[in-house]
């Protein structure tokens, strides 16, 4: 059986081009790029080469990219700085969305065990913040905005431009969590008025483990990991350079291919889209055309999602039930929650996520087996059963 | 997947005695949609013995297996080998449950009883209700 990867928004495959870049970096280049013979100095090249290239995509100097393990780091990273700076200055209020991902949800919560204020912005049934909402929210003493560039879950793009540019005119700084953007959508971060912005490479087809930070000249950087005077002096530990090179090779890739496969992506979302929302009492999660080209998200009433995806597995369908990182938890998903879907509904979630590589044979495919399952759950779902004998009302019309 | 053992798979993907007996002796539903899962078991009972069980069952794989081994295990049986199933039973019998998913096999025992429960009930039996969970302030469900 041939297999049907839908879960790019958790991990994409890694590509040639970036595997070919790298594996010199594991070979016959290993050097250390902090060694002053030859072959530490090749090593620094190329990773001065991919600071260079990275920051082009992003409309950036080279100087400003600091690289890490990945999302997660640059998260904190970005967050604590821009904290321990608003601690200095007396400025304790840091304004974030409910729907951000854990990276920095859990890091606001630290600092409010430290005693930070915290405000976690609403977000709308369609899975979108405002640019008023943030400035209403901005205070005399806010240090930070948070905002996620594209929900990881549901897909909503938001207003970063316009967040950007309130955040300027205020003087606070803001910090754009960009891992499911990055190489997905044209991103220019002086245009659009981002001080940070962090980015994963094996969300664009580059290798896991390895990300960056993007922070505008002139904001202090704290350091997380002491001991070394890598990225000059805020991460210590010897660069990954292999992964980095394949980083910076995936994610030009990405970018030189996204003209041709944005309209693509866009084609099959929405047809899986109009074929999934053809299940009676389905719901698409977040907005239909402010979302990301790659992301479908659906609740179905009546059905739980792991048994949906265990099913989906044997017709070789790989897809996901909210984030990855809560399917250990038995509660549902924090952002289906925040877009009001109630706990009965937010349980039954489907996330399936594209990459250049699928294709409309699959998308036809995969809606044929989630009709099939979800008939087939929903045959032995007692809740199921209650609504359609008019025992209990629908939640999703 | 490596998530659940072979056996807890193989009745997930052919659960037993799924569907509903109509004019059931005995019917219990325990847990809630807010906690996603929900478990309702249907009971026939002649002398004192389950002469068929049938489950409805909305939640995880682990929540359909359960329910299935559940019912296989007193299917047959008499009232009282029914109301000693425990929960450490039903995964055992499944080769085991991850730890977050043991609260499945919590519910299937409990459905089993609740339904047990209800045939008492229903015909007017003298029962120890001690012997059964005690549903209001389960930290299970709150049904």
């Amino acid at each position: 059986m041939k297999e049907i990867y839908l879960d790019n928004a958790a991990t994409t495959r890694t590509s040639a081009a970036a595997i070919k870049a790298a594996l010199p970096y594991m070979d016959s280049l290993y050097g250390n790029p902090s060694s002053l013979h030859s072959a530490g100095q090749r090593a620094a090249e190329a990773l001065a080469e991919a600071r260079g290239r990275i920051a082009g995509r992003l409309g950036c100097e080279a100087r400003e990219i600091f690289f890490t393990s990945g999302g997660s780091e640059a998260d904190n990273q970005a967050i604590l700085s821009a904290a321990a700076m608003g601690a200095r200055k007396g400025k304790r209020h840091i304004v974030s969305t409910a729907f951000e991902h854990h990276a920095v949800l859990h890091t606001l919560e630290k600092l409010r065990k430290d005693g930070f204020d915290i405000t976690l912005l609403p977000v709308s049934e369609r899975g979108l913040v405002t640019a008023k909402q943030v400035e209403d929210a901005i205070r005399s003493d806010t240090c930070l905005v948070s905002v996620m560039y594209a929900n990881n879950e549901i897909g909503t793009v938001q207003p970063i431009a316009e967040i950007g540019g309130v955040c300027r005119d205020k003087g606070v700084i803001f910090h754009t969590d960009g891992v499911q953007a990055v190489g997905h959508l044209p991103i220019d971060v002086k245009k659009e008025n981002i001080d940070m912005l962090s980015l994963s490479a094996h969300k664009f087809h580059g290798p896991k483990g390895v990300g960056a930070l993007y922070v505008r000249k002139g904001i202090p950087l704290a350091t997380l990991i002491e001991g070394g005077a890598q990225e000059r002096g805020k991460r210590a530990g010897t660069e990954n350079v292999p992964a980095i090179v394949g980083m910076a090779a995936a994610l030009d890739e990405a970018c030189e291919n996204m003209r041709r496969a944005t309209p693509k992506l866009i084609k099959l979302r929405d047809r899986l889209i109009d074929g999934l929302s053809a299940i009676p009492h389905s719901v698409l999660n977040g907005d239909r055309d402010k979302r990301l080209p790659a992301n479908v998200s659906f609740c179905f009433e009546g059905i739980e999602g792991e048994s949906l995806l265990l099913l989906l597995d044997d017709k070789g369908i790989c897809a996901s039930s909210g984030s990855a990182c809560t399917s250990g938890s038995l509660d549902p998903s924090h952002v289906l929650l925040a877009i009001g879907r109630v706990h009965d509904i937010a349980h039954g979630s489907l996330r399936l996520t594209l990459s250049d590589e699928n294709t409309e044979e699959e998308m036809e495919y995969t809606i044929e087996a989630v009709k099939e399952v979800v008939a087939y759950l929903r045959g032995m779902s007692p809740v199921w059963r209650d609504t359609t004998s008019g025992k209990k009302e629908f939640i999703i019309k | 997947m490596a998530l659940y053992s072979e056996k807890v798979m193989e009745h997930f993907r052919n659960p037993r005695n799924v569907g509903v007996i109509e004019n059931a002796d005995g019917v219990g539903e325990v847990g809630n949609a807010k906690c996603g899962d929900i478990m309702k078991i249907y009971l026939k009972i002649e002398k004192d013995i389950i002469a068929d069980v049938k489950f409805e069952t909305f939640g995880c794989g682990s929540a359909i297996a359960s329910s299935s081994m559940a019912t296989e295990l007193i299917k047959g049986k008499p009232l009282s080998e029914a109301l000693a199933l425990t929960n450490k039973a039903v995964a055992e019998a499944l080769d085991g449950l991850p730890a977050h998913k043991l609260h499945c096999s919590v519910l299937a025992e409990e459905a089993i009883k609740r339904a047990i429960q209800d045939y008492y009930e229903k015909n007017g039996i003298v029962y120890d209700k001690k012997q059964f969970p005690d549903c209001e302030n389960c930290e299970h469900c709150s049904k």
